[in-house]
């Protein structure tokens, strides 16, 4: 069986299209973290991991409703409950305010304790953390990402070189802006394993544009390579790598799907956040990562031609075409 | 690596075996999320910034040394206890239910003291001087704001109330400051007034709805100075029922202990034979004995406060000389908790008050589902993918499907060798690097049936594939490497557990592409001519 073969299908010509189109779901993400600033005071729906606080999963022997829950934790005073999966499964969340580290966690317990029958509930999770804590963490995650976009730039400037290191974070960061806005959107909570999923999601996307660019530096040192039109040779490596990127980007999918079909709900965020970046890493590697290559040759190619036309020796994409 | 067929094979047959070896011997770490338990991250307490960072440095090294006894005595399995950083420490504690009692037992202090119980006289020349620092320390207006019912005096059951529930009015000219700023509503002797003469010696009886108050003015800097220098003001634990009311008592101490817990020997739990009451006996060493005994020669008659981290558990009387063993009664309490008090004094005190800083719990049978899960979930995806290489590439993607068997292998050996923890986001990551594994050969397969295209003969299409392939899966798993790598170094918990499973999947996806599937190839390729075509 065979997919995609000789595939010849004009990306780059599709380039704007596809520009337009991630604008305006970065766009769309971007608005939506505005808005959560006037609705719930944070561009994201930050969990206790960050913002510090008390979390408590408790689960009860039979199906109960939130608002019984509501009204054991104090009505309308009552920290945000939330269902957890099954009908029986609550977590509640609240925010330290200034108290002691267990004060909250253990009035909220024997709020519970007080309105329920003791043997109908259980509490089968609890985090708590202190608002320093939270803060460094905060750092500490966008450091993360921060950092592995340097090493990451550094590592294929030296392999390939500084344009397309420079093309592959624009893509990632494309990732994540798009990520990061379906976060907001759907006010998905950010906590430990949602900044994992981020960084996986820049090992993805990185891993996908490099068997691109990979196909991109083999197909300019081939014969007659370099005087190639780079569209059409650019659109020539992606139509060749275009089975292996379905393949792969397909059975990661699979098993992704799988996970979270039947992964529990304790994973699920984070397996909702990976497949999405499966998606758009896939998308960004065809559509913004190569177009983007073009357009940094193009300007440094100005550049260079503005400073008095020193003609450029080691080049590998000498651009004559637009995209 | 090896050109021959058979050292290939033999290669492959020692990685198979180092992994099953280590796989049985080591078996692989479930973490806290897992299999259920505490997590704790704690930091030396020290608001005020007092401590250098050396110090700070040396007391987590001690407490870590305190709390892995402490912990080892109180019989967790596979515990961890580990520094981070110059002050910090992570406790993680597998299969503990009972969390507020595991808490206590980390974060007491368990700093013992013995100090003879003076009468209050030694305060009372002291008192309004006390209650003159609080008026100055707090504002009078602060003071109004605080609330009158804290500032109401005990009621007037009680026989004899010191300085009773005098007015602001009356006692307020003995400052002509603070008249002009009083308020009538605002009690001048903030202090005095929680007070009501105790039912011991050297004892002062608080209404328990006062004590926080009380505990507040006492802690003020100002309040601190101006008590007198030989005496120290001490809690106790319990709380007592005086007529309708709940009290605690409040002890006035030598501020010097005589004794201290750094001289105890051991320490046990018991049961008081008369009254069936918990109780914890201990013995001190031959210094603290002759120490002990000397002392309470001298004070027979007198009473002894047993302070245990600034709190009386108890103030026996001393009825006679006491040699170098004895008890500390714990009143009510549950057999459990002498038991746990009596762990924390063989394991000494630790150096500083920790605080708590992070804290998480998993219960056991939320772990155990997230295992089911977990699994499940990785089997339907290991399926679904072997399928799809069986139908995309028939005879070669059943090559890749054993080069995934062996993936499999090296990925749970790798786990276990590295004494890996596996976590909830670990299984994911391990899942996750199935799906990844297969890129490896995906790209040589798609590089074969290209060259093959070429017009190539099938072994050096097959050649050719893997080396052209080769430049792409290196230059695609060390940025997915990188990334993962700093994943690790900045989780904690199960993130890290995450980048470690990644990172080990990207190694052995690696070895089990180039190496393995390909040792395959050449076996299949050697079974036939070189031009005979292949199923890919």
């Amino acid at each position: 069986m065979r997919l995609f073969d000789k595939a010849d299908y004009s990306f780059i010509q599709k380039a704007r299209g596809a520009a337009f189109f991630s604008g305006t779901l970065i766009l769309i993400g971007v608005s939506s973290m505005v808005l959560n600033v006037q609705s719930i005071g944070s561009w994201q729906n930050y969990g206790v991991d960050f913002s510090g606080g008390s979390l408590i999963q408790v689960r009860f022997e039979t199906a109960v409703s939130a608002t019984e829950i509501r009204s054991a934790l104090g009505g309308a005073e009552a920290p945000p409950i939330t269902r957890f999966g099954e009908e029986n499964e609550f977590v509640v969340r609240a925010g330290l305010g200034g108290e002691e580290m267990d004060v909250v966690r253990q009035r909220i317990e024997q709020q519970l304790a007080a309105a329920f029958q003791e043997s109908s509930f259980s509490i089968v999770r609890t985090e708590t953390v202190g608002p320093k804590i939270g803060a460094e963490l905060q750092t500490k995650a966008g450091l993360a990402i921060l950092f592995s976009f340097i090493l990451t730039l550094i590592y294929i400037a030296i392999r390939f070189q500084f344009r397309f290191g420079l093309a592959a974070v624009i893509a990632t960061v494309h990732d994540i802006m798009i990520t990061l806005g379906f976060l907001a959107v759907l006010r998905i909570e950010i906590a430990l394993p949602t900044v994992a999923a981020i960084l996986t999601i820049v090992g993805y996307s990185l891993n996908d544009t490099i068997v691109v660019f990979d196909r991109i530096r083999e197909n300019l040192n081939s014969r007659g390579g370099r005087r190639q039109d780079p569209v059409e040779l650019i659109n020539q490596s992606i139509n060749e790598t275009l089975p292996r990127t379905i393949l792969t980007s397909g059975t990661t999918l699979v098993v992704l799907l799988a996970l979270l079909v039947v992964g529990g709900v304790v994973i699920k965020d984070f397996t909702s956040v990976l497949i999405l970046g499966v998606i758009v890493g896939t998308y960004s590697s065809i559509f913004i990562a190569s177009p983007a290559l073009l357009r940094i040759q193009k300007y440094f190619d100005r550049k260079e031609k503005l400073k008095g036309g020193k003609k450029r020796s080691s080049g590998p994409v000498s651009v004559s075409a637009g995209v | 690596m090896f050109k021959s067929l058979r050292g290939r094979l033999v290669t492959i047959l020692i990685m198979v075996g180092i992994s099953a070896g280590y796989l049985v011997n080591n078996s692989i770490k479930l973490g806290l999320d897992l299999q259920g338990g505490m997590h704790l991250v704690l930091e030396v307490d020290d608001p005020q910034g007092e401590m250098s960072t050396e110090e700070r440095s040396d007391a987590i090294d001690r407490a870590e040394r305190i709390l892995r006894t402490r912990i080892d005595e109180f019989g967790v399995e596979e515990p961890l206890i580990q520094k981070i950083g110059s002050d910090r420490i992570i406790v993680e504690l597998p299969g503990i239910d009972d969390q507020d009692r595991a808490k206590s037992l980390i974060q007491q202090s368990a700093f013992l003291e013995f100090k003879l119980v003076v009468p209050t006289n030694g305060l009372e020349t002291a008192l309004s001087r006390i209650d003159r620092q609080i008026v100055l320390a707090v504002g009078v207006d602060s003071l109004g704001r605080m609330g009158s019912g804290n500032f109401e005096a005990p009621q007037n059951e009680l026989e004899s109330l010191i300085f009773g529930a005098q007015t602001a009015d009356t006692l307020g000219s003995e400052d002509a400051n603070i008249e002009e700023e009083q308020e009538e509503s605002v009690n001048l002797r903030p202090f005095t007034a929680l007070l009501a003469s105790g039912d011991l010696e050297g004892t002062y009886l608080v209404a328990l709805e006062d004590v926080e108050t009380a505990s507040y003015f006492l802690g003020l800097p100002e309040v601190q100075l101006a008590l007198p220098r030989d005496l120290s003001l001490h809690w106790e634990q319990e709380i007592i029922g005086v007529g309708a009311g709940n009290y605690r008592r409040l002890y006035t101490t030598e501020r010097d202990a005589f004794l201290t817990g750094e001289m105890l020997e051991n320490a046990l739990a018991q049961r008081d034979p008369q009254f069936n009451q918990a109780q914890v006996s201990f013995e001190l060493s031959r210094a603290g004995g002759r120490r002990f005994s000397n002392f309470t020669a001298q004070h027979v008659g007198d009473f002894i406060a047993i302070v245990l981290d600034n709190e009386v558990v108890s103030a026996p009387s001393v009825r006679d000389r006491i040699g170098a063993s004895g008890v500390i009664d714990m009143g009510g309490a549950q057999l459990e908790e002498a038991a746990d008090l009596a762990l924390v004094l063989r394991a000494g005190a630790l150096p500083a008050q920790l605080r708590i800083m992070e804290e998480r719990t998993v219960g056991p049978s939320l772990g155990q589902d997230s295992i089911d899960q977990g699994s499940m979930a990785g089997i339907i995806g290991m399926v679904a993918v072997v399928a799809v290489m069986l139908t995309y590439y028939r005879v070669a993607g059943a090559l890749a499907v054993l080069g995934l068997l062996f993936y499999s292998v090296l990925v749970l050996g790798g786990l276990a060798a590295f004494n890996a923890t596996l976590t909830l986001p670990g299984i994911a990551g391990l899942i996750l690097s199935i799906g990844m594994a297969v890129d490896a050969n995906v790209l040589i397969f798609e590089r074969i049936r290209e060259e093959l295209r070429l017009g190539r003969v099938t072994r050096t299409a097959v050649d050719e594939g893997f080396e052209n392939a080769f430049s792409a899966i290196v230059d695609a798993n060390v940025t997915t490497l990188i990334t993962s790598l700093i994943l690790f170094q900045f989780g904690t918990g199960p993130v890290k557990g995450f980048a470690v499973t990644l990172s080990i999947g990207i190694v052995a996806s690696f070895v089990s592409a180039l190496y393995v599937t390909r040792t395959l190839f050449l076996i299949h390729l050697s079974r036939r001519k070189s031009t005979e075509p292949i199923s890919i």
